[in-house]
């Protein structure tokens, strides 16, 4: 949470100072959450199809910051390789697909994944899991890659970041439910909703729904309601979000909370988490500095070709 | 003993799901039931779980087998009409279509489109849907025309790294018969052909090659002699065989079954003009079906479509050019 958090500050600047091109999309707010999913999957054996707001997600379940720094500074040498930006990155071969901008598709993407290694025989213990906001659940792709899942009964966890705004449009204008929980009772999954600003219980229901899985009860939803505390990317001064929802216990900080509950429950104190942020820090320049440090995609000596095999265009 | 063309769907299908344990099967009613054109028929029996009904989500569809693709499987994905494929657009053109090229990691699945009309179908059981796939980048698109292609390119497509959007004509599924599978050996991405002619082109691809061919022999008649080419693949597309035969006749007819605006046969005539203008004495042209939607009813349905009549027409226009 605190790295997400550190690097994603970090972005947000080199973007406001010009040295990121196309957009910058944060997590800020969700770093419970998102660090709650990730850190339940196991890299190597889980698949997790990250979204926008899951740099702490990616962060937990193992990916290297430096494809983090390298995708959005344009380094050649990143998973993406200059082709792609921001948020749209990924490996897929580890576990990781790359993310498209159209919401929902993810959830098709990794139930497909989860199917070949049923078909393989190496379902067993493995979980799927991807992200998701609630503008997103508007979806026909949602609800198509939801409901398929769920005739599949597969190891799938759909985690919903309720954050009351798709970019500026409320949630009373994407959908009539009181919670979206009660779209799990309708597609005959599993689910839990949880208070995404407190990590102790996020963290809670998160093992909880990811345990579901493991053990083979089929898809769960997790719903948390949460403040997404930036624009939607950062460009965007989120000036639709009312004051007294920012002011309410949804628009707390969650990294606040959840240091508050690592430091009560003895798990650390206040020197110790100084001393990661320093860390944090560190690290986030470290791998700031190499991507700047390389060299972007050159034009003349990209291939051009969108087919594996030559001669197919 | 003949073959038909869905029977070489169906056999090119079934020797995959034998010959290679990461091929398998997603599509509506293709189980138990066979498919809505029995192209599958028998080999829930045989394949059991790499046989797998679908609920009607053609968007869900794809991007479960971009997943499967991605960990190391090989699906052919059955739409059940070309038609619906619109609803999977997003994750053919954006998903499957954007693989390779963001990720480096190649997505072979197969998605097979029963295309094209036949009579009383109607606008959403009839149509064509090559040009709007060639567009984007990253697909390859399949129009086979005879039997032994039917079965040799899907045999190929499904064996191929890439994603590849197959065109299965359904008015060919039964009328069109064949003594044998086996074709003449022509890899994907060359185009054959068909008839040899010395006094126009006709470049074409799927059904139409047969009509093109009607209208051959009824201009053999008056001693006209047409070249007829089958693409075979729209793309990528053997322009060069499209080339030496325009060298050879000197005019060109490009004609299709889908929309007028765009598409393949505008495709061609844009290259052949920019990259053989020499090569004609005539202006190109071409001959595609109408601009409405494809009607139901059979009469409207039949003029919709270039027939061997609107087709030697326009090649008598040419030839008079």
């Amino acid at each position: 949470m605190l790295t997400a958090r550190t690097l994603e500050n970090k972005l947000s600047s080199l973007y406001k100072g010009g040295k990121i091109v196309g957009g910058v999309y944060l997590g800020t707010g969700q770093e419970a959450l998102s660090a709650s999913l990730g850190a339940s999957l196991i890299k190597g054996k889980d698949c997790f199809s990250p979204l926008i707001r899951d740099q702490a997600g990616r962060t937990a379940f193992g990916e290297d910051m430096l494809d983090a720094t390298r995708t959005h500074l344009g380094s050649a040498r990143g998973p993406m390789r200059g082709r792609d930006g921001n948020i749209h990155r990924g490996r897929p071969h580890q576990g990781m697909p790359a993310m498209i901008s159209h919401l929902g598709t993810a959830v098709s993407v990794i139930s497909g994944m989860l199917i070949a290694k049923r078909m393989k025989g190496e379902l067993d213990g493995i979980v799927g899991a991807t992200s998701i906001g609630d503008g997103a659940t508007s979806t026909g792709s949602f609800h198509e890659g939801l409901n398929m899942a769920a005739v599949e009964n597969l190891p799938l966890v759909v985690v919903i970041a309720d954050n009351q705004f798709a970019y500026s449009t409320p949630r009373n204008r994407q959908f009539a439910c009181e919670s979206l929980l009660e779209r799990a009772v309708g597609y005959g999954v599993g689910g839990v909703e949880v208070d995404g600003t407190d990590l102790k219980a996020t963290l809670a229901g998160m093992q909880q729904a990811v345990t579901s899985a493991r053990q083979g009860f089929g898809p769960q939803l997790v719903v948390a309601r949460l403040l997404r505390l930036c624009g939607h990317g950062e460009h965007d001064d989120a000036s639709y979000v009312p004051q007294e929802l920012r002011d309410s216990l949804m628009g707390r900080d969650c990294l606040d909370v959840g240091a508050s509950q690592i430091i009560e429950g003895g798990l650390a104190t206040a020197e110790d988490i100084e001393i990661w942020r320093k860390e944090a820090v560190e690290e986030v320049q470290e791998a700031v500095a190499t991507a700047q440090r390389e060299r972007g995609p050159d034009p003349y000596e990209e291939d051009w070709r969108a087919t594996s095999v030559e001669g197919m265009q | 003993m003949s073959v038909t063309y869905i029977d070489a769907i169906h056999q090119a299908q079934l020797e995959l799901l034998r010959e290679d344990k990461t091929v398998f099967l997603y599509g509506q009613d293709i189980g138990n039931f066979g498919g809505a054109f029995k192209a599958t028929k028998g080999f829930k029996e045989e394949f059991g779980p790499r046989v797998l009904d679908a609920p009607i989500s053609e968007d869900a569809m794809i991007g479960m087998a971009v997943g499967a693709a991605i960990n190391g499987m090989r699906p052919i994905v059955e739409m059940q009409f070309a038609d619906f494929s619109s609803v999977a657009f997003n994750q053919l053109v954006n998903q499957a279509g954007t693989h390779y090229y963001r990720t480096g990691i190649p997505i072979p699945i197969t998605v097979r489109m029963p295309c094209g009309g036949t009579p009383g179908s109607g606008p959403f059981h009839s149509q064509m849907v090559e040009s709007i796939y060639a567009h984007y980048p990253g697909l390859v698109v399949v129009t086979p025309a005879t039997v032994s292609d039917a079965y040799q390119l899907l045999k190929e497509s499904v064996q191929l790294d890439d994603p590849v959007i197959f065109c299965e004509h359904k008015f060919l599924y039964r009328w069109l018969k064949s003594a044998s599978l086996k074709g003449d050996g022509l890899p994907l991405g060359k185009a054959r052909l068909t008839r040899a002619g010395k006094h126009a082109t006709v470049v074409t691809y799927s059904a139409m090659v047969h009509e093109a061919v009607r209208a051959a022999d009824r201009l053999a008649e008056e001693g006209w002699e047409i070249e007829v080419v089958d693409l075979r693949s729209v793309k990528p597309l053997d322009i060069d065989t499209v080339l030496a035969s325009v060298a050879r006749t000197g005019r060109l007819l490009a004609l299709g079954e889908g929309f007028p605006w765009g598409g393949v046969t505008a495709e061609v005539v844009s290259r052949v003009v920019a990259e053989g203008f020499h090569l004609l004495d005539a202006p190109p042209l071409r001959l595609n079906a109408k601009d409405t939607p494809i009607p139901y009813h059979p009469d409207l349905w039949a003029a919709h479509r270039p027939t061997p009549e609107s087709i030697v027409e326009k090649l008598r226009e040419l030839l008079n050019l």
